[in-house]
């Protein structure tokens, strides 16, 4: 303890003398100046930063000027013998006043396999993928492009109540449901519908929840795009952010305890990071050693706030670690990295009884939903760029294209095929009746209990009262 | 006082339920000198005042700098800038939890949940602040008469801008503290430590959230969890019936030594509108209103509910009914001797709000009308409310209590 204090108390001398030099660099500079920090770092002392709020500014700096760790992996200081036995295992002793930086200096790199023209890159390792299964991906992304226009279209003209596209991040939903087997339980957030395409939901099923009718398996109870399918083992979407999150982890213990051969998966934002949930459930994962991959999509934008607004760590993906969870980043455009990597951390996960993190760097193409202009916050140059140039889809077809898998014919044969039969799948949707009431009680509980059939005899005395009250298209 | 009733209901046509709402002026402050706008944009003016005269004013949320998705807190980031008016990352106890730090320091936090259906996160730091107050009245002593458990200091401007002393703008600086509290000090002794106190800890933590059904929202988007916060000693639950009030009684909430809870009819952002004063006016705080006179039965009831209980009121006055309509306003801690006052001269009550019936806030205001109306009840309560059910979306039309649910129930009431 006495040695810590003198320690410090050179420390602080010492940052006295530069305190003081700091504040003859910064007068000079002016009210908005920009200082290099000991770490080499710069710092911009913004305007309204007062004097006396500079020395508490650099009193805080002091901190960062004992040299910082540059990386984690960076040489060790350590004295080995010197060590302390600790819950954990051992901690080496150091006799350098470090803090450990806030950053690495460099971003974590991003994992990938095809460049901006859709050629593999020399040298890349990656999960080879048959013919059958390549095309199957490239049709059903085109498929979940189609969809998603056609359903924004119907919302427009008010034939729906609400929708949200996924346009943009096609190469996450349908690489990353490629990359698993039907056992594995999802947990979405609401923009991964292309997993539930991938493992068999037809479009008709997707129209049917969009409109509420009776094949709606959430019989009209919840907003459109709240997909679900328990043959698919699908778990339903739930709009209130980072909830699936600890739910996948229970889920995967419980598949463990079961010894399948198979883990749970869970998707997310980038927004969703920031919620309670998004910690706990990591923490848990990491904990229970629960057979779960968590895939982020961050698409750099939660509604109109930025990443740089969510979060201040390089991104997402080394949140994993100080959860003692192995993790990757990977470009979500790229569909063969998203593959490749959802592959190995399935293997991993399901082999090794661990949670793996993977952490897609992507972009939101469309508005947040229909209730959202996204124009209001964010550039059109930002968008257009990330819509042409970075285009997950073109960028894939360019390699099934090369590899001789897919021609100009089958492309048009599927498109025009896969256009009619949304509009089909629409127009069906569309003359299904609702729900009948009866199913606004049920599954409240088991069976319905008292209050509740008390209600249900009370409404239906008011309905006959009066009808004009009620829609015509539920049945009573 | 009928003759007074003002309609000013102006209601986009897509709806195919009307709505209408009255407001009768409060007989203070609020003249009709405004311009005509709806409910998002008082809420917008309330705030900027709200910032505009509390230098230690902070409003954040979720995607409350590019004007949040309801446009209630458009252009105050740009004119307050973005160190008082800010986004937060995606977290609901991180926001409200933040917001008793900062309200903890002398400042007014204001914080946004983006849905109320959303707030649930945040309920664990909600429900904290009577433990908080608590803890600090343990830990603190006060400098100037070492009573242990309290503290001045500080507190002195806050106090002034609040009780409303000469001079109402409220100052903060060190230097002005001393001075301020030689000059109030011994007026501020008289009051009793405890307000002073509470002043000191959370003189402003606000939070405001979207409520309630919208035609289209199912069961996240649609929620009324009033009752639920009814149930946290400390916190006091606010909601407003329209802009004009929206605007006065955020202010009244804003500027509470209590931390309070704003729920905004959601419904109503657009489709109220109603002349709002643009000067800066407060509503009192616990104090309903009664916005329409009757002597057959009583009507309680608050936010965007009431729209459908005037029109009961209009039907059940072709049969012959008279009905008193009452905008409870405050939640808790409820104006009950203005209930009181009225069913004892019905002698019948009617409540209804759109959360679910058991357990909702309509639940404690008929138990305690019957215990001190007692005797002077001629038919059992009403309570009209929403089902015990998750919120529906298709089947929305028949969770609601509609019109006609309160026109047949005030019907079979009165007729008992
Ligand atoms: C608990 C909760 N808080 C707030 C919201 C409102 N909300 C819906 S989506 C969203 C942004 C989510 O962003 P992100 O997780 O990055 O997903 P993305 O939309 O970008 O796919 C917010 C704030 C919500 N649904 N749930
Ligand atoms: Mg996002």
């Amino acid at each position: 303890m006495a040695i810590w204090l003198t320690r410090s108390r050179n420390v602080t001398c010492h940052l006295n003398i530069n305190l003081g030099l700091l504040r003859i660099l910064t007068q000079s500079y002016g009210r908005s100046s920009l200082t290099t920090s000991a770490t080499g770092r710069n710092v911009r002392i913004p305007p309204h930063v007062g004097l006396l709020n500079l020395a508490a500014l650099f009193s805080f700096q002091r901190f960062e000027s004992v040299k910082a760790e540059k990386q984690h992996d960076s040489e060790d200081h350590g004295d080995e013998k010197q060590a302390l036995d600790f819950p954990g295992g051992r901690v080496t002793f150091t006799s350098h006043l470090r803090f450990i930086s806030e950053s690495p200096e460099k971003r974590i790199h991003c994992y990938r396999v095809l460049d901006d023209n859709g050629q593999t890159i020399i040298g890349s390792n990656f999960q080879k993928v048959s013919k059958e299964i390549a095309v199957k991906m490239y049709s059903h992304m085109v498929t979940l492009q189609i969809m998603d226009t056609i359903f924004y279209e119907a919302q427009r003209q008010g034939r729906i109540s609400f929708y949200l596209t996924t346009i943009g991040e096609e190469a996450i939903n349908i690489a990353s449901a490629a990359a698993l087997t039907l056992d594995d339980i999802i947990f979405p957030q609401y923009r991964e519908p292309g997993v539930l395409l991938w493992r068999g939901f037809t479009l008709q099923e997707f129209a049917n929840q969009c409109f509420g009718n009776k094949s709606d398996y959430g019989k009209g109870r919840q907003m459109p795009i709240h997909y679900g399918s328990n043959k698919l083992n699908y778990f339903t979407v739930s709009s209130t952010i980072g909830t699936q999150l600890p739910q996948a982890v229970g889920a995967a213990y419980s598949l463990k305890m079961d010894k399948k051969n198979a883990c749970a998966v869970t998707y997310f934002g980038d927004g969703g990071t920031s919620e309670g949930d998004f910690h706990a459930a990591m923490n848990f994962a990491a904990v229970m050693e629960a057979p779960v991959v968590f895939i982020c999509r961050n698409n750099g934008w939660a509604i109109s706030t930025p990443t740089s607004e969510q979060f201040r760590s390089d991104g997402v993906v080394v949140k994993g670690q100080a959860y003692g969870i192995r993790s990757i980043r990977v470009d979500g455009n790229d569909t063969l990295a998203v593959y490749s990597a959802v592959h190995a951390a399935r293997e991993m996960a399901i082999s090794e009884h661990r949670p793996i993190l993977v952490e897609a760097l992507t972009y939101r193409v469309g508005h947040h939903s229909t209730s959202d202009d996204s124009t209001k916050y964010r550039s059109l140059n930002e968008i257009e760029h990330w819509k042409m140039a970075r285009d997950p889809v073109a960028r894939y077809k360019k390699w099934v294209e090369k590899k001789g898998w897919w021609t100009d014919d089958d492309e048009a044969v599927l498109r025009s095929n896969v256009r009619k039969e949304i509009l089909q799948a629409i127009q069906v949707a569309e003359k299904v009746e609702k729900p009948p009431l009866m199913d606004l009680f049920t599954d409240v509980y088991d069976s319905p209990p008292p209050n509740l059939c008390e209600q249900e005899r009370l409404l239906r005395e008011t309905i006959k009262k009066h009808p004009k009250d009620y829609p015509l298209d539920v049945p009573v | 006082m009928a003759n007074t009733l003002k309609r000013l209901g102006k209601w986009a046509s897509s709806i195919s339920k009307t709505r209408y709402y009255s407001t009768i002026c409060e007989e203070q402050k609020v003249q009709q000198s405004g311009k005509t706008v709806n409910l998002f944009t008082a809420i917008n003016q309330a705030l900027h005042i709200a910032l505009e005269t509390d230098p230690r004013a902070y409003l954040f949320g979720e995607d409350v700098g590019f004007g949040g998705v309801f446009r209630c807190t458009t252009g105050l980031a740009d004119r307050f800038g973005k160190n008082r008016v800010f986004n937060t990352p995606l977290c609901e106890q991180g926001i409200v939890g933040f917001g008793i730090g900062l309200a903890a320091m002398g400042n007014r936090a204001i914080a946004e949940i983006q849905f109320a259906d959303y707030i649930f996160p945040a309920f664990d730091q909600a429900s904290v602040f009577s433990l908080f107050i608590y803890f600090l009245l343990r830990k603190t002593k006060c400098r100037c008469c070492n009573l242990p458990g309290f503290q001045h200091g500080s507190t002195w401007v806050k106090v002034r801008s609040s009780v409303k002393l000469p001079s109402s703008d409220t100052v903060v600086g060190i230097n002005l503290t001393v001075e301020v509290e030689s000059l109030y000090g011994v007026l501020l002794n008289l009051i009793s430590h405890i307000p002073v106190l509470r002043v000191d800890l959370l003189s402003g933590l606000t939070i405001r959230s979207p409520y309630g059904a919208v035609g289209h929202g199912g069961h996240y988007h649609s929620q009324s969890p009033e009752a639920f916060f009814c149930h946290v000693p400390g916190l006091k639950v606010v909601i407003p019936r329209s802009p004009q009030q929206a605007k006065g009684l955020l202010l009244a909430c804003i500027r509470d030594p209590n931390p309070t809870i704003f729920f905004e009819p959601k419904w109503l952002y657009r489709l109220a509108v109603e002349d709002v004063p643009e000067h800066d006016y407060m509503l009192p705080l616990s104090k309903a209103e009664v916005i329409r006179l009757g002597s057959d039965i009583t009507l309680v009831g608050w936010g965007a509910q009431l729209a459908l209980m005037e029109q009961a009121c209009i039907d059940a006055e072709k049969d012959g009914i008279s009905c008193e309509l009452i905008d409870l306003k405050t939640l808790i801690p409820w104006d009950k001797e203005t209930v009181e006052a009225s069913v004892r001269k019905t002698g019948k009550l009617l409540v209804s709000h759109e959360a679910p019936i058991t357990g909702g806030f309509g639940a404690e205001i008929a138990a305690s009308i019957s215990e001190s109306c007692f005797l002077r009840l001629e038919a059992p309560i009403a309570r009209i409310c929403g089902l015990d059910t998750p919120f529906p979306l298709v089947f929305e039309p028949f969770y609601m209590p509609t019109k006609n649910k309160i026109f047949d129930a005030i019907k079979a009431t009165v007729n008992y």
